[in-house]
């Protein structure tokens, strides 16, 4: 960090002594408003801890593993709340969109930093970029109007002639299902990952792969022994970044997932995720119900915390890419 | 020996082939969304798309009689909550980009501020927007404000304005970082305060950076449907008062995607038209944008 040693304005204490009134101003402006920003993820979970404390007292961890979801619409019986069945289908459609959007991601990569001549790998690395620039609404529309009938009608009935047997793939075909959301996710979190598993590849140190070749590697031989091994943190970072995408990832799963407040064995039945519950059910909860879907608010954001702070602390060196991918 | 060279040969073509294959896989969704929105959009686009209002519920079984309308109120809605939320959150993702890059660059308080800044930009939209709509809530029923501002235009904004200021802080930060050291020392050295350097003279040698990070948080903004659910709400009219409800082109294409009258989900897709058309806009602007702050970066060292 060569610049870091010469940049003069430091921010040690003594450099604001002896600094006009002005100068002490725009620094106090400043630094208020960076405190303000990174003080608001505190008011976020100080926020949905107070307001979800009903159900915090009322169910204890228990809600973490009840499944039962009752808002007490049937007269006489009383509301309890259990988050399992959308923490399942948190976990799935992201273990899907993972499974799928991982080799896809990392041999997008591959292709366009190692393998591809020079005059394709911009057009491509822009075109698979265009993914993100897709708003998760329309993904969830495509995935509502287009996906889900094709997923119905040719994927899911050779998948369940082929797999049937297995419980993952038994029951009847909705096309709008786990399944369905997953691979929607997949799609959505390929941009993310192939980006940063770029990012990690093109700050492999050129001698790496001159080594290898140098050996007498072939191309794939140089990306696996030279490339992949020297990247493999960024890579690992640049997956868990997806992972974070896929988890709070909310519209496209809404719109293809099929809504079902249950759990179900079976990829190709329908179900619902924490962040789906959220946006179907909130607009009209009152009550303990509101208390119950802010719970599973702070679940999902203590999740997605976690999730990025080892992320950003796998990626931090070639971090700077990230925010620039749109 | 021979033998091995041909296997290793085969793996080799194997490998680039199936790399290859993963670039067509991914572009296939790509080709399909884009190709849809165009087609079944197109149908949609018209004068009355733009001029008309969102179409009422209608029931599917008098479909015939289900006006089609068009995306004026959403348009307008989505104009004022991206507008007015840029205008927010731009300063203050600017300054807290300033502090990041010219004060806090090296002490552990910034490294700090960078840190929540970066997790802050991966919090799921939706919860944001229910942190919001619980904000507005407590606020309401401590009485400060009327109740009616916890599902409004207000909230709407104010969620928009948390998922933007990050957002714009990163990318100018990262901006600024790229303006070199003597630039600030020859500011420093002609006698201009401080304050005047980084407002003047590198802020505005790292403008492209600065426009970067405001299209590419316009461009999340304006597609964001999740934390409008929840805060702004929707509305089949134009905008009312910052106390009311607010429609959005993204709020739109979810209830009318998922309606079941033919012509509404025409105007859906007609509407993810356009957004898509905005999106890509705004993307390949702030590529431009981009290209010129590295260029600019590679000439000045």
């Amino acid at each position: 960090m060569g610049i870091a040693n010469r940049f003069p304005w430091g921010s040690r204490r003594r450099a604001s002594r002896g600094e006009a009134l002005p100068d002490r101003l725009f620094r106090g402006l400043v630094f208020g408003c960076a405190l303000a920003v990174s003080a608001l993820l505190v008011v976020f979970v100080l926020v949905l801890f107070r307001q979800s404390w009903p159900t915090i007292t009322a169910f204890g961890w228990g809600f973490l593993f009840s499944s039962s979801w009752n808002t007490g619409a049937v007269v006489g019986s009383g509301q309890s709340y259990g988050a399992l069945p959308f923490v399942y289908g948190t976990l799935v459609t992201a273990a899907i969109a993972m499974l799928l959007g991982i080799p896809l991601s990392i041999g997008i990569a591959i292709f366009v930093s190692e393998l591809a001549p020079p005059w394709v790998k911009t057009p491509l690395a822009v075109l698979v970029e265009l993914l993100a620039a897709v708003p998760s609404v329309v993904y969830g529309l495509w995935g509502f109007l287009i996906l889900g009938p094709t997923m119905r009608t040719t994927i899911e009935p050779p998948l369940k002639a082929v797999l049937g047997w297995t419980p993952l793939f038994g029951g009847p075909i909705f096309g709008i299902d786990y399944l369905t959301a997953g691979v929607i996710l997949a799609i959505m979190v390929i941009p993310t990952i192939s980006a940063v598993t770029r990012e990690s590849m093109s700050a492999v140190p050129e001698h790496q792969r001159e080594a290898a070749l140098s050996l007498g590697a072939t191309r794939w031989e140089t990306t696996r022994l030279g490339v992949l091994s020297y990247a493999r943190v960024g890579i690992f970072g640049a997956i868990i970044l997806g992972l974070g995408r896929a988890v709070g990832e909310t519209m496209a799963v809404t719109m293809t997932i099929g809504n079902s407040n249950t759990i179900s064995g079976s990829l190709l039945a329908p179900g619902q995720t924490i962040a789906s519950l959220i946006a179907n059910e909130f607009g009209e909860a009152s009550g303990l119900q509101v208390s119950a879907l802010l719970e599973l608010g702070l679940v999902l954001l203590l999740i997605a915390i976690a999730i990025n702070v080892v992320a950003r602390l796998l990626t931090r060196r070639i971090f700077q890419t990230e925010a620039t991918t749109l | 020996m021979r033998k091995q060279g041909r296997r290793r040969r085969i793996t080799n073509a194997a490998m680039s082939a199936a790399a290859f294959a993963c670039v067509i896989i991914a572009l296939v969704p790509l080709a399909s969304i884009l190709y849809s929105a165009a087609v079944e959009g197109g149908k949609a686009i018209g004068p009355a798309f733009f001029t008309q209002n969102e179409p009422p519920p209608c029931s599917p079984t008098l479909q015939a009689n289900c006006p089609t309308g068009g995306i004026a109120n959403a348009l307008q809605g989505t104009l004022i909550l991206v507008g007015i939320a840029t205008l927010i959150a731009l300063p203050l993702g600017i300054l807290t980009g300033i502090y990041l890059s010219e004060y806090g660059r090296l002490s552990r308080f910034g490294a700090g501020v960078r840190f929540v800044t970066d997790v802050m930009t991966g919090i799921p939209s939706i919860v944001v927007g229910i942190v919001i709509f619980a904000i507005f809530l407590l606020v309401a029923q401590a009485g400060w404000i009327p109740l009616r501002y916890v599902t409004s235009a207000t909230s709407g904004i104010v969620a928009l304005t948390v998922i933007m200021t990050p957002i714009v802080a990163r990318t100018v930060e990262e901006a600024l970082r790229l303006v070199p050291t003597t630039i600030r020392e020859a500011a420093l050295a002609l006698g201009i305060p401080r304050w005047r350097a980084i407002l003047r003279i590198v802020l505005s040698t790292g403008k492209a950076g600065v426009v970067t990070g405001a299209l590419l948080a316009v461009a999340r903004a304006s597609g964001e449907t999740a934390p409008l659910i929840v805060t702004a709400g929707g509305s089949f009219f134009g905008f009312a008062g910052f106390d009311q409800s607010i429609a959005a082109m993204p709020l739109l294409i979810y209830v009318n995607g998922l309606s079941g009258v033919p012509n509404y989900v025409t105007l859906a897709w007609g509407t993810a038209l356009v957004l898509i058309l905005i999106m890509l806009g705004i993307s390949l602007a702030a590529r431009l944008a981009l290209h010129r702050v590295l260029k600019g970066a590679g000439a000045a060292r």
